[in-house]
């Protein structure tokens, strides 16, 4: 067993995990944060992307020693006192998800696109989270969700392409 | 934590058809669900299930002692421990009298007949002990020859998949429209014929790969049991849990809580469903399986998987004469619980829109040793409709003719509704006319050809090609007497009850189980309307069948169709219950109260109403009510549909094919589906969205493969190629509205509809691409090396090889849980 | 899954880490980004006793100009390649390349020093590195350095000159002199997919004809591999389509590509020298 320390949503946990514990584990097990969730085991699917000291990851490829004296933000981190995060809410407002597994870890993939480039076109928006799968929704109402956040977070929010209405 | 609504929503009248955000995205946008696997329980255990790692063999030895001395190990049970009490997983439909189930145990006992199988279940006091013990079970295995190839192991001298029945066909399955008296016959009709085209299809193994991992939780209390499943079908797995475990159903309770995908995946009674519940059975513990995803890939059933020889005769002048299809079609090892029957199910699309007069089907029904087929989006509709939309189109090549023309030829015209086919289905509504123009349109048609053409005479490297397919299927799963009529093991109605609270909020209790769907959200619309109260006092209530006794569940486009007509007719009755109420309390005739906006007014009186919330208070207090009715307005309803329905549409592909590398580019995808009435405009296009993700995978990327041992070889994401974003294009969706006549919503289904109209589509455009290069066909998915292959070798780009795999520095994918390889020192870094 | 378990250090220096390796035992592991090695841990394909981590060993991360050469240091990420100003002077195929590695999760940890030790004939950068005549700084135990050339890295298939307790450092690109250009030509299937075939090509031009050609060959055999033949006939070649198609016939010359699920050995030999001819086209700005 090896001690770490590690803060996660603005909490700060000491805590004994042996090395091979994979950050994911640690975190929906040990802290009980189930709002982050495995899809795979090779590091292809993204549903437990995480923010680790402000970059996305893939908590099942990070092992929860390595983020000793680092600082975790999980999807249950990014509303603030009730307030939704803007790619949440656009997720919501432009229904880009259906059974929801992946949501997380496209939000947060999301997140991280956005801080990198603020006003992604739709090209970089489908690259940008190549790396994170989802099976209900084809992605076109995830890449809207993004834009939309995008134009929100600039501050000049261009009005919502009609959802349901046929693109 | 709120979600806010568009102010714009609030505004008009009606729910129906207003494009509600989802009352289900709060939970699920904040991380605050509850997957199976977040359950945890005081005491709980951790199973993990030794796997076989080869595909066909006696099992001669199973040690577990070392398993059994490993820390935190609880129990390690063998098939053997259970093979008195595991039954077997249950099979609802022998699509003929003589179907030959060999039985299904959820551990094997004698013999292992794929990759996968559970030989062994270790129960330890943590996930992590659980999996450390997998490697401690030894097993020893009497190698039998493996029974891979459907062509192959119908063959005389095959070996067997299974060595106590006499072949490898489950059964032969036969429509044929002449015998029925739905038709003439198809001999005839070919033997007259001008032009007969015949074609050989393969229509690819595929794995659902629904985003959540499968999951179980079971929690005894005393003779009672809970289970928590990952699940799409709660009430029928808690039905058949009871039949093949012997525990008395009214002891089980089973919850599908938040259920993260499913496209037919989780209509399974999975045996480790069964497994789970013996152990905690055994031990008197509560206990939880999850899978991993390599176990998930390997293990959970897969779908399609079907060889189709489909000939279709027709005159010179582009009249269909005839059709006929025999398929086999890959049950895998066993029978689960509606393997048989996907193809079965098929067997009635094949027509497809066309007015053919005769039509005979065939399907034969063949094991091998690979996990099960079942249930996969569309389930039998796409392999017909993939086959019908691709022969269509050789056939205009045979013709010269346009392949649209062709099909307008010989669809069923709008004014020709409702329509009888030669396969006996009568479809409901729909004008596939309308639709198609507003496809092309919406495509840009006559620009794309013009764009071909250029590229055609420069010689372009690379080319552009258009493809179509204009569907219908069938959905609304289903009339019972029809399912009875196909040998189908239970009915296909659905359940649905509302509860009046004293508050005047609406309590609507579901049998259709959603995994995705929305229906908390179209089901409050329906009851808003039907009830006139707000959408937000209405919470929808699935799942569990101690709160959700009869149900159901989610699949075959049936939830709106079915499920939402369940609670309409619920709805219908509260209010007629009200109704009595009503009159007795503004002391009038029921005969003259009128009820609009959720309020019963007294016809000629103003200012004379009462609101049905008030009502739902008045009946809980009882002070004063009808002296011939009970103190309640609370209703259920079932309904069972008359006829399935019938959505249909069109769906134009734009396909690059790169003529050099062989590479496939979606270029542009339009499609105008008809689904009868839409409820929620949002919910529906996101349907389409995914369906067409699904099924333009498949034409493109998607394929389960064995290699010559039996092993999966795209057994991780690694080589089962689920697309990112980066890999599908846009789509430009529209519909038509032809309400469905079947039921008062007018809804026809759409949780299908993109999954099985895309497929061929894709296809078509990639040929169109190529077809002056002299390529016919070419074989899903349409891999570079397929696609080039079939440009410079022709044929239809042949098999893939298939071992061998980039993954982790070559290490081969057949990672059976708990089985070192010899790769197991390779590894490094990225 | 669940890695089988091992012992874990952590060093912060190049000499713990050394003695880290040295102390670990038989089956030692060097963890850099871990985005192929946990993966491979998890399916238990491997089991090492004790895994090397070095995350936090900071002075192998970053990029520095040395006089003729940018030195990236082992552990420097793919993202941090991505945005580093000297490799984007210097040596802007290896960002080319570096952007087509998996998606951005899997840059944000993986490194460009891990990939290389890794040695997958399917990743993307070790081609990169071979067609750019990088150097290899190799420490071994004791802290004694060698350095060893790309040609004599990639020995076999994952498999490196690097030996048993010895770490991978730092790589050394030569600045090139003169006007080059440079072009990555992945193909994939998939976005997140290993290249199926892939060509690095840099090419020195000078008075409209080709100068000088490196082509690296990503997956046309267990290790990665230059194209000599058709870099010897693009070697004083005119920069014109047809000389570039022409050389390019003599791409997959001297290669063993391995036959798997996304392609068989002919299909791979025909893509190399569809990809050589638009990497070099590419390359030479045409």
């Amino acid at each position: 067993m090896t001690q770490i320390n590690v803060r996660v949503d603005g909490v700060s946990n000491t805590d004994d995990v042996e090395p091979r514990t994979l950050l994911v584990h640690y975190l929906r097990e040990q802290l009980g944060k189930v709002g982050t969730v495995v899809g795979c085991d090779t590091s292809n699917c993204g549903a437990c992307t995480v923010h680790l000291d402000g970059a996305a990851v893939k908590s099942c490829t990070v092992l929860a020693v390595q983020a000793d004296g680092g600082e975790v933000t999980t999807i249950e981190g990014i509303a603030q006192e009730g307030v939704l995060h803007p790619v949440q809410k656009a997720f919501h407002e432009m229904h880009g998800l259906q059974c929801g597994y992946c949501t997380p870890g496209m939000i947060m993939a999301s997140i991280d696109l956005l801080k990198e480039n603020p006003n992604p076109s739709e090209t970089e928006v489908r690259e940008g989270i190549e790396g994170n799968l989802c099976r209900c929704t084809g992605y076109q109402n995830i890449v809207r969700a993004v834009q939309q956040a995008a134009g929100e977070m600039a501050g000049s929010a261009p009005a919502a392409e009609t959802t349901g209405a046929q693109s | 934590m709120t979600v806010t609504e568009d102010a714009a929503d609030l505004a008009p009248a009606k729910e129906v058809g207003k494009a509600r955000r989802r009352k289900e995205d709060a939970r699920l946008i904040t991380g605050r669900t509850t997957w199976t696997d977040n359950m945890v329980l005081p005491g709980m255990l951790h199973i993990a299930v030794v796997r076989s790692p080869v595909a066909h063999a006696k099992i001669t030895n199973v040690d577990v002692s070392a398993a059994k001395q490993a820390p935190g190990i609880i129990a390690v049970y063998t098939g053997a421990d259970f093979a008195e009490e595991q039954g077997s997983i249950p099979c609802a439909w022998p699509v003929t009298p003589d179907m030959v189930n060999p039985g299904h145990p959820s551990i094997a006992v004698e013999e292992v007949n794929h990759v996968g199988e559970a030989v062994a279940v270790i129960v330890a006091r943590s996930r992590t002990a659980a999996a450390d013990a997998l490697e401690l079970v030894d097993v020893d295995y009497d190698l039998l020859p493996p029974v891979l190839d459907m062509e192959e192991a119908v063959k005389g001298e095959a070996d067997l998949c299974h060595d106590h029945i006499e072949s490898n066909t489950a059964y032969h399955f036969v429509f044929d429209a002449g015998e029925a008296g739905t038709g003439a016959d198809t001999e005839q009709a070919f033997a007259d014929a001008d032009v007969v085209v015949s074609r050989r299809f393969v229509n690819q193994r595929l794995i659902p790969a629904f985003m959540e991992p499968r999951s179980v939780v079971v929690q005894p209390q005393g003779d009672n049991f809970t289970m928590w499943s990952a699940t799409q079908i709660p009430h029928v797995l808690r039905v058949m849990l009871a039949m093949v475990t012997g525990i008395p159903e009214h002891k089980l309770r089973v919850i599908a809580p938040d259920v993260g995908g499913g496209f037919g995946g989780k209509l399974q009674v999975n045996p480790e469903e069964v497994i789970a519940l013996l152990v905690a059975r055994r031990l008197g513990k509560p206990v939880k399986w999850t899978e991993t995803r390599s176990e998930s890939l390997m293990t959970a059933h897969h779908g399609r998987d079907q060889i189709q020889y489909i000939d279709v005769a027709a005159d010179r002048e582009g009249n269909v004469k005839a059709l006929r299809v025999r398929l086999l079609a890959d049950m895998g090892a066993y029978l689960r619980l509606i393997t048989p029957g996907v193809p079965a199910l098929g067997a009635f699309m094949f027509p497809a829109i066309y007015k053919f007069p005769a039509y005979r089907f065939e399907c034969d029904g063949i094991f091998t040793n690979k996990v099960p087929t079942d249930a996969y989006r569309g389930a039998g509709r796409p392999e017909a409709t993939f086959a019908i939309e691709r022969i269509m189109d050789e056939l205009a090549v045979e013709l010269g003719m346009d392949p649209l023309e062709l099909r307008r030829r010989n669809w069923i015209q709008a004014q020709e509704f409702p329509f009888t086919t030669v396969a006996g289905l009568e479809y409901d509504s729909g004008d596939y006319d309308a639709a198609t123009q507003q496809a092309l349109e919406l495509i840009g048609y006559d620009e794309l050809r013009a764009e071909q053409r250029r590229r055609r005479e420069s010689n372009d490297p690379v080319q552009l090609g258009i493809g179509f397919s204009t569907f219908t299927e069938m959905c609304g799963l289903a009339p019972s007497r029809v399912l009875g009529s196909l040998s189908y093991g239970a009915g296909g109605w659905e359940a649905a009850s509302i509860r009046m609270l004293p508050t005047g909020k609406v309590e609507v209790v579901t049998g259709s189980t959603p995994h995705g769907q929305g229906h908390e959200t179209a089901w409050s619309q329906l009851v808003a309307d039907q009830l006139g109260v707000p959408f937000e006092d209405v919470e929808v209530l699935h799942g569990d069948t101690a709160v959700s006794p009869r149900g159901m569940d989610t699949y075959g486009s049936r939830s709106l169709v079915v499920g939402g007509t369940a609670v309409v007719k619920a709805a219908e009755k509260v209010v007629a219950k009200a109704r009595k109420v009503a009159a007795h309390l503004l002391e009038a005739s029921e005969d003259d109260l009128e009820f609009a906006d959720g309020k019963f007014s007294v016809r000629g009186t103003p200012g004379t109403s009462m609101g049905i919330q008030e009502i739902a208070l008045a009946v809980f207090a009882a002070h004063n009510y009808p002296e011939d009715v009970e103190p309640s307005i609370d209703a259920d309803a079932t309904f069972d549909p008359v006829n399935f329905s019938f959505p249909h549409g069109t769906h134009i592909c734009a396909m690059e094919v790169d003529t050099e590398t062989g590479m496939v580019k979606i270029r542009k995808y339009a499609c105008v589906d008809d689904v009868g009435t839409i409820v929620n405009p949002l919910i529906v296009e996101g349907q389409i969205h995914g369906g067409l993700a699904q099924g333009i995978a498949q034409a493109l990327y998607e394929e389960a493969v064995y290699d010559a041992d039996g092993n999966l070889t795209t057994g991780t994401f690694v080589d089962y190629l689920v697309p990112s974003a980066a890999d599908l294009p846009h789509f430009d969706t529209g519909n038509t509205v032809h309400a469905a006549p079947g039921n008062p919503i007018g809804a026809k289904g759409v949780g299908e509809a993109g999954c099985i109209a895309s497929t061929p589509a894709v296809v078509n455009a990639a040929l169109d691409a190529v077809r002056h290069l002299g390529v016919s066909d070419i074989r899903m998915p349409l891999t570079p090396e397929r696609v080039w292959r079939a440009l410079h070798e022709g044929g239809d780009g042949g098999a893939r090889a298939t071992a061998g795999t980039n993954a982790y520095g070559g290490a081969q994918t057949e990672t059976t849980a708990g089985v070192s390889t010899p790769q197991s020192s390779l590894g490094g870094d990225r | 899954m669940i890695p089988a378990p091992f012992a874990y250090a952590r060093p912060t220096t190049v000499d713990e880490a050394l003695q880290a390796i040295a102390d670990g035992g038989e089956d030692v592991k060097i963890m850099a980004g871990g985005q192929s090695l946990i993966p491979v841990m998890r399916l238990r394909l491997a089991a090492p006793e004790t895994v090397v981590d070095l995350s936090k060993v900071a002075e192998l991360r970053g990029v520095r100009d040395d006089g003729d050469a940018i030195v990236i240091g082992a552990m420097t990420t793919h993202h941090d390649v991505l945005v580093d100003p000297l490799i984007a002077q210097h040596a802007p195929l290896i960002a080319e390349a570096t952007e087509t590695v998996a998606d951005r999760q899997v840059r944000a940890r993986g490194t460009f020093g891990g990939a290389l030790a890794h040695a997958d004939p399917a990743g993307d950068l070790p081609a990169v590195a071979l067609a750019l005549d990088a150097e290899f700084v190799i420490a071994g135990p004791g802290g004694a350095r060698r350095t060893v050339p790309a040609a004599d890295f990639f020995v076999d298939y994952l498999t490196t000159a690097l030996e048993e307790g010895e770490l991978l450092v730092e790589i050394r690109v030569p600045k090139l002199a003169g006007e080059w250009g440079m072009h990555y030509e992945k193909f994939n299937r998939v976005a997140q997919a290993w290249s199926i075939v892939a060509v690095a090509a840099a090419v020195r031009r000078e008075d409209g004809q080709i100068a000088e050609a490196r082509i690296g060959l990503t997956n046309m055999g267990p290790t990665p591999l230059r194209a000599r033949a058709a870099e010897a006939a693009l070697a004083g070649a005119a920069a014109s389509a047809d000389a570039i198609a022409a050389a390019a016939q003599s791409a997959a010359e001297g290669t063993s590509p391995s036959s798997d699920l996304n392609g068989q050995a002919d299909y791979r030999r025909h893509l190399a020298q569809v990809l050589t001819r638009r990497a070099v086209t590419a390359a030479a700005g045409l």
